[in-house]
């Protein structure tokens, strides 16, 4: 009878989701400890207590207290990591939801960065722009806020545009709008006179919206985390991610939405207006994505930082593999993306308390985020044990055969850009 | 070969369990050399696993394969290819941006130094399309020739290999008219040089012109084997059905009332050329009435159906439903104006594989109030509506309403469109190939699905490529040909001969289908 009950629960697809995210994870920490095992043993100076230090800290760095004076980790509840982490993971909470909702709709927005640098661009400005003596901070918060969202929106639709007129691929014309975005924000605040508000350094200027007393409420949340740099911006996207999986689960938009995204075809013949949805579900994805810019740079303790050339910010790619971790549900995101940033800080924790330099913890990270791709590869592992052991649809064995020779399609199918798919047949 | 065996190929009591089912019960099947087989069942027969078995991709239980009287193993494709059977799926294993030859020789092929002996290959493929007839442009893509073509490499890909025991898979499902005739007297062909043939079809014309005998499965439980000479259609649907099956179409005389739908010189552009694919079609479909559009495939039919439901642009004419002028409106007002549709192609326009069956059915009225509100899908509501729906039309699936689309049986996907579309109650239903792919109980279940629709005075826009079809279902036949209507024909009053002649373009009416 127990047994019954696991095995429904196993069979379940959120279950095996959940299991193949937390099995990636797994993964990627270990294959990291190794990394940090064979730099450790290769590195003169270095040796076994080092490598176990490094191993401990990647695990659990967001447990450690920094060094006793005998030079021994101590461990225990850390307010400012944890602080730290929420306030870092803010972003990524957008990003990841930004990617998230373009795959349920079938696109691939990998033109997050570029998003997420235009919310930043127009949140900052308006930050900076609207005089506080005569508007009051909060309001000009919010219109900093939802400014950054609008030109966010706005940047995302264009690949929509693209692809729902001139079936052009979604991923081209997000790359190249990422670059577009780059330059256009280098140029705007070369020409721009914010620079009289900032502080100039010698290469570059550094805006920071607190120079205009703009800066998003901490709601109570430095006197749990004190010492970190923790604000509302968390709650905020928590909010929106909450807001995001109604949406997309529980109301018609949400059912139009993946009804293009899943068979475009189709919803135009049940008379859904296809084009326009994929432009909608673009928007959304890019002013989610800048809406994590805005709360970013909203926070109140960050700076952009602008010199000759504005590179694309990491966020925004980090929103891939938050999405994929969390197998594109946005309440899963939350937690990826809390996830992705407490090895941040990890990292951080590994780069103070051992030998290991920062550079090492970037390798680890990334082969996480490598890693986290693979969730879809052990899902269908999990799935393929399954199907072997159990094998076949009760109903029809033969159809069984079929999707047998298709689970290889990755979650997020692109559509296909023309319409001579051959429809299928089966019997 | 002295002391030949009787039986090339014999799979004897094979027994396949999956979890929940027998999809295969104490199976036998034995396959002569020379002969053409047919494997007869509906869906969920057993058919496919049967199959799967003799590839390898499924062991069974119980039961041996022996070829030539020799017992053997076969634990993978591999094993099947080196005992020399191969297969022509239902759906074509291809890749689509490699040529022809690529595609043949992909898997076998002979390399010197690495290369790829092209020249080589290319002699033994021209030499063998020769010989049988199958001619292909070796150097086109397989994305740029047609599934007729497509079928042949894959015949070609099975020849190619040497394979004596050749594997047909419902190959007829994809082929025009003209392409079937053809593929039967290629296949009579490699009987008679003394290659065996397994015809897997649930098409009983086909077995009862191609096939030497028939083994019929039934529920993954052997029926039995008979010689086609010594049956007939009714028999053979009995035996695979289980009960009598109703083959002839029953209905009582049509009463046509007034006009629902009037298409008046119709004209839709073409995909593949510049000009028109439907060139100028006008008609009328009264209430009461099915009115069948008759011809090859690729006359226009897809198209013509595309530019009234507004799936395609009109390049011009008008279409005029219950008195509206529809010509111009968009897919959804259109059949907000009492359209309702059953798509030619179920997975691309009919549901979304991936969406639940519930939220299948609900495809065109999630916005109606009963199903939302303020935006937000009520969930109970469309559960019961789907449930109501299921039961009412009795579509079978393995989890009820909340069933992946994708992982139904085509049968019940087809139903489920039916019964989605039958519900919608609108006063047209165009219904495109309704049939297509399904066995002899579907379509039994449809067709007088469509004709109670008739009957409580529905107009019924029926395309269909199936001649037997056209013939029992329709009260009225439209011939299509080259994007023209060329005749207008009384299915009382005509017959399959006459009907071909028009449908092949060597006659027209006079009056009808001017330009």
């Amino acid at each position: 009878m127990k047994e019954n009950r696991l095995r429904t629960l196993y069979e379940k697809d959120g279950t095996k989701k959940v299991l193949a995210s937390l099995l990636s994870i797994l993964i990627g920490l270990i294959v990291g400890s190794i990394i940090v095992a064979i730099v450790g043993f290769s590195k003169p100076g270095m040796g076994g207590k080092s490598v176990w230090d490094g191993i401990r800290l990647i695990f659990a760095g967001l447990f450690s207290t920094g060094r006793d004076a005998s030079g021994i980790l101590t461990w225990g509840f850390n307010p400012t990591s944890f602080g730290n982490m929420l306030f870092r993971a803010t972003p990524l909470v957008m990003t990841g939801l930004s990617v998230a909702v373009a795959f349920k709709t079938g696109l691939f927005n990998i033109g997050a960065p570029g998003q997420y640098l235009m919310g930043t661009m127009v949140t900052l400005m308006l930050a900076l722009g609207i005089p506080s003596d005569a508007v009051h901070p909060v309001i000009i918060w919010f219109i900093a806020f939802f400014g950054g969202m609008l030109a966010g929106a706005l940047w995302g639709a264009i690949p929509g545009l693209v692809k729902a007129y001139l079936n052009i691929n979604e991923v081209l014309a997000c790359i190249m709008t990422n670059w577009i975005a780059a330059n256009i924000v280098t140029w705007m605040f070369d020409i721009s006179n914010f620079k009289n508000v900032t502080e100039g350094t010698k290469t570059g200027y550094i805006y920071k919206t607190t120079f205009n007393d703009v800066a998003t409420s901490k709601l109570g949340l430095d006197h749990l985390f004190p010492g970190s740099q923790v604000n509302g911006g968390i709650i905020v996207a928590i909010i929106i991610a909450i807001i995001v999986f109604i949406i997309m689960n529980k109301t018609t938009l949400g059912y139009e939405l993946k009804a293009c995204g899943s068979n475009r075809h189709c919803a135009r013949y049940a008379g859904i207006k296809d084009k326009r949805n994929i432009v909608l579900s673009m928007a959304i994805s890019g002013a989610l994505a800048a809406a994590g810019g805005s709360l970013y740079y909203l926070s109140g303790n960050t700076e952009f930082y602008w010199s000759t050339y504005q590179a694309l910010p990491a966020e925004g790619f980090n929103g891939i593999a938050v999405a994929l971790l969390a197998t594109n549900n946005p309440i899963a995101v939350i937690f990826t993306a809390i996830f992705m940033s407490m090895l941040d800080i990890a990292g951080l924790q590994l780069t103070n308390l051992t030998a290991y330099n920062e550079y090492i913890t970037d390798v680890v990270i990334a082969a996480i985020v490598y890693l986290s791709a693979f969730s879809l590869v052990i899902r269908m592992l999990l799935d393929g044990r399954k199907k072997r052991k159990a094998s076949a649809d009760v109903s029809t064995p033969g159809e069984d055969k079929k999707a047998d020779d298709e689970p290889a399609e990755p979650e997020p199918e692109p559509p296909e850009p023309d319409d001579n798919e051959k429809g299928g047949e089966q019997t | 070969m002295e002391n030949t065996p009787e039986y090339v190929i014999e799979m004897l009591h094979i027994t396949k369990e999956f979890p929940g089912i027998r999809a295969n019960d104490d199976i036998t099947l034995q396959l002569r050399r020379g002969e053409i087989h047919a494997l007869l069942g509906e869906n969920g027969a057993g058919k496919s696993t049967l199959m799967s078995v003799l590839f390898g991709m499924y062991q069974p239980e119980e039961g041996e394969i022996r070829k030539n009287g020799k017992k053997v193993k076969i634990n993978d494709p591999n094993d099947a290819t080196a005992l020399g059977i191969g297969m022509v799926h239902q759906h074509f294993k291809l890749v689509d941006v490699f040529t022809v030859l690529d595609n043949i020789i992909l898997g076998a092929e002979t390399t010197k130094l690495g290369f790829v002996q092209r020249k080589e290959a290319r002699r033994k493929v021209e030499e063998l399309s020769e010989r049988y007839g199958l001619k292909v442009d070796l150097d086109a893509m397989v994305e740029d020739i047609s599934v007729g073509m497509q079928q042949r490499v894959e015949i070609l890909k099975m020849l190619y290999r040497d394979n004596e025991i050749l594997i047909f898979d419902e190959p007829t499902a994809v082929l025009t008219p003209q392409e079937i005739d053809e593929l039967m007297s290629t296949m009579r062909e490699f009987a008679k040089e003394g290659k065996s043939i397994l015809f897997i079809s649930h098409k009983l014309n086909e077995i009862m012109a191609v096939a030497d005998r028939c083994t019929v499965l039934r529920k993954g439980k052997y029926v039995g084997t008979v010689n086609t000479a010594d049956t007939n259609k009714q028999e053979l649907s009995n035996m695979m059905v289980g009960r009598p099956v109703q083959l002839e179409v029953k209905k009582k005389p049509a009463e046509p009332g007034e006009v629902i739908m009037s298409v008046e010189n119709l004209r839709v552009p073409s995909k593949i050329h510049k000009g028109d694919a439907v060139k100028g079609v006008s008609f009328d479909v009264r209430a009461g009435e099915i009115v069948c559009i008759a011809g090859i495939d690729g006359n226009g039919q897809t198209e013509l159906i595309h530019g009234i439901t507004g799936l395609e642009k009109l390049s011009g004419g008008s279409i005029t439903l219950c008195g509206k002028n529809i010509t111009h409106s968009n897919i959804h007002n259109k059949s907000a104006a009492g359209m309702s549709h059953i798509p030619e192609d179920r997975h691309k326009h009919g549901l979304v594989l991936d969406f639940s069956l519930e939220q299948n059915l609900v495809l065109q009225r999630y916005r109606e109030k009963r199903f939302q509100r303020y935006g937000f899908i009520k969930k109970d509501a469309v559960r019961e509506y789907a449930e109501k729906l299921i039961e009412q039309f009795d579509v079978r699936s393995g989890q009820g309403a909340v069933t992946t689309a994708r992982s139904m049986s085509g049968g019940n996907q087809q139903k489920a469109i039916i019964a989605r579309e039958i519900d919608r109650d609108k006063p047209l239903m165009v219904a495109v190939q309704p049939t297509r792919g399904l066995d002899v109980g579907a379509i039994e279940y449809i067709h007088s699905q469509i004709v109670a629709q008739r009957d409580s005075g529905k107009a019924v826009l029926l395309v269909s490529l199936e001649l037997d079809e056209v013939m029992s279902l329709s009260d009225r036949i439209l011939v299509m040909y080259e994007g023209e209507i060329v005749g207008q024909l009384d299915p009382k009053k005509t017959n399959i001969q006459e009907l071909g002649l028009y449908m092949s373009g060597s006659k027209r009416d006079s009056e009808e289908g001017k330009q």
